[in-house]
């Protein structure tokens, strides 16, 4: 049990497990949706464009989370206003928006002469989150959350029948837009432990994982957390162990699972499945 | 004075926003209605006047792009008119939401979503219910009360995914009881089912009928008109050609009423749609 305990005896390993917890459970419950609703490409689209929120927020010496945080908010909104009543394809609103933000970031970067200083942008630096850091992600953890429960039967409604919550007064646009903005902030707190590139695989794998083992929505919103907690510390204590990117190794980790699951499964449904697997040569 | 509380209100959403039905008044009057579809030059409905009473069922029938689905869209408050009237039970559209229950056609719904049938029908009491109020006991009580007349009481724990066309009709059709509505908006209520579920689903709107609800659906079914309906609706190029009474298989005994259907600039048909 040494192995266990060791890497815990350290302050920043502990403060990186709750972070890494933390942000976990959040992406993952709102993840749920992010799957169901086929929202892949737009955490992404989000994470991404974080980043000129953030150079300007570092330019300018404000608060980098809270210049995170604006970046998405407007990206967010901004889809959802060219997308709205079908005046472009999502997806093609998206595309634009997402590519046009990451430039502005690069250039503004470019602009400072120095790419080191926003790798951990980039690629996350969960081990160097501070107490006040670990609040800030707990305060948005509790308010995505709490969003999540208090309109749970409203998000789900205009996820299976958007026309019928439309007939009923219940605008599935606004409901959307909410989502959004809970993405926005989920991404934000994301960024500080995976990073800007990586910030999609913890949304989207422990819920995609979850996804192939239950169809009830109370179960996969406890195995999405399950998941994420299992990836978050498995990606730790390897990063720890073998001097690996932690960033990285959260999710490589959630996606090891994610695997695991997914040949698992296909194995006990379809044991045709075997068929593809190389034969051993008598 | 509106019997639905405020005219177009903000927030609609959920019971406090209703008030009662006004008695007396006409289930659906539509007066004049052009309709477009965002984005296009022509007119999707052209001039479309007519009216449904308490304990009618009309069909809306006509040729694909006739505006059928546009019509009952319209009422149902998903497009805005850009000429004419649409009055629900004597309100303008979006104040009584909880009095209409428009049934989409079924390939507008994410089947593929993980909720149950019994959850997928309480959402027909999320009207009532609006922000921050979860189903009681009673509520459910109410949704499985709906399953068991129509017969998928023991499919309500089974997922909406694993469910076969004409059981998703008859969810539809459970959540639109279940929320008390009065006005039955149909899309294609009978495309793609099995006999049994079209009789059950024929059935449960006359008795609807009987009760004093009203019916106006969309079908391509022109076989069984007569035992479905009261009443018809020949729509063709978003303009109605002709307007129809049936000769009722079985008798809906239901209050002396005005005329059912009049046609502003059309032409009439030979037989008018009043009961």
């Amino acid at each position: 049990m040494q192995w266990v305990i060791e890497p815990l005896q350290y302050g920043f390993m502990r403060q990186a497990l709750v972070a890494g917890l933390l942000v976990g459970a959040t992406c993952s419950l709102l993840g749920v949706y992010v799957v169901l609703r086929r929202l892949a490409f737009l955490g992404d689209a989000v994470a991404h464009t974080t980043l000129p929120g953030i150079v300007i927020a570092y330019l300018n010496q404000w608060n980098l989370f809270l210049g995170a945080l604006a970046a998405a908010l407007v990206t967010a909104l901004g889809i959802g206003c060219l997308s709205h009543r079908e005046r472009l394809r999502e997806d093609t609103a998206i595309g634009v928006l997402f590519s046009g933000m990451f430039a502005l970031g690069i250039v503004l970067i470019s602009r400072t002469r120095s790419y080191r200083d926003f790798s951990h942008i980039l690629f996350g630096n969960i081990l160097g989150v501070s107490t006040g850091d670990l609040v800030g992600i707990l305060l948005v953890g509790l308010i995505v959350v709490g969003t999540l429960w208090a309109f749970h039967k409203e998000l789900v409604l205009t996820s299976v029948d958007p026309l019928h919550a439309q007939v009923i007064g219940l605008s599935a646009d606004k409901i959307r837009y909410l989502l959004l903005i809970l993405l926005a902030m989920a991404v934000v707190t994301a960024i500080q432990a995976v990073g800007v590139v990586l910030t999609t695989a913890l949304l989207v794998t422990p819920a995609a994982t979850a996804s192939l083992l239950t169809k009830r929505l109370q179960r996969m919103f406890a195995l999405a957390v399950l998941f994420s907690t299992m990836g978050t510390t498995a990606g730790l204590y390897a990063s720890f162990y073998l001097g690996v990117s932690s960033g990285g190794a959260i999710v490589l980790a959630c996606t090891l699972l994610f695997g695991i699951v997914f040949v698992t499964r296909s194995l006990v449904r379809y044991p045709s499945f075997l068929i593809l697997l190389p034969r051993p040569i008598r | 004075m509106s019997s639905c509380g405020r005219e177009h209100p903000r927030w609609a959403y959920g019971e406090r926003q209703h008030g009662r039905l006004r008695t007396g008044a006409v289930p659906l009057q539509v007066s004049n209605l052009t309709t477009r579809y965002p984005g296009t030059g022509a007119a999707v409905l052209a001039n479309v006047s007519f009216a449904v009473t308490a304990g009618q069922r009309v069909a809306l029938v006509g040729p694909n792009g006739a505006g059928k689905s546009t019509i009952l869209k319209t009422i149902a408050g998903l497009l805005r008119p850009e000429y004419g009237e649409v009055r629900v039970y004597g309100d303008p559209i979006g104040t009584c939401h909880h009095r209409l229950a428009y049934l989409p056609q079924r390939a507008d719904l994410d089947w593929r979503f993980p909720i149950t049938v019994a959850e997928l029908v309480m959402t027909g009491r999320y009207v009532h219910l609006g922000w921050f109020r979860w189903p009681r006991a009673r509520d459910w009580q109410r949704v499985h009360g709906c399953l068991q007349r129509l017969g998928i009481a023991d499919l309500a724990n089974r997922q909406i995914a694993d469910l076969s066309g004409g059981q998703q009709q008859r969810a539809l059709l459970a959540r639109a009881l279940v929320q008390d509505a009065r006005l039955f908006l149909l899309d294609e209520p009978l495309n793609a089912v099995d006999e049994a579920t079209r009789d059950l689903v024929t059935e449960v709107l006359a008795d609807e009928a009987r009760a004093g609800g009203s019916v106006l659906a969309a079908t391509h079914d022109l076989q069984r008109l007569g035992e479905s309906f009261d009443a018809v609706i020949h729509l063709r190029e978003g303009r109605v050609e002709q307007l129809e009474t049936l000769v009722v298989a079985h008798a809906v005994p239901r209050p002396a009423r005005t005329i059912a259907a009049a046609v502003s600039n059309q032409r009439m048909g030979d037989r008018s749609c009043s009961g």
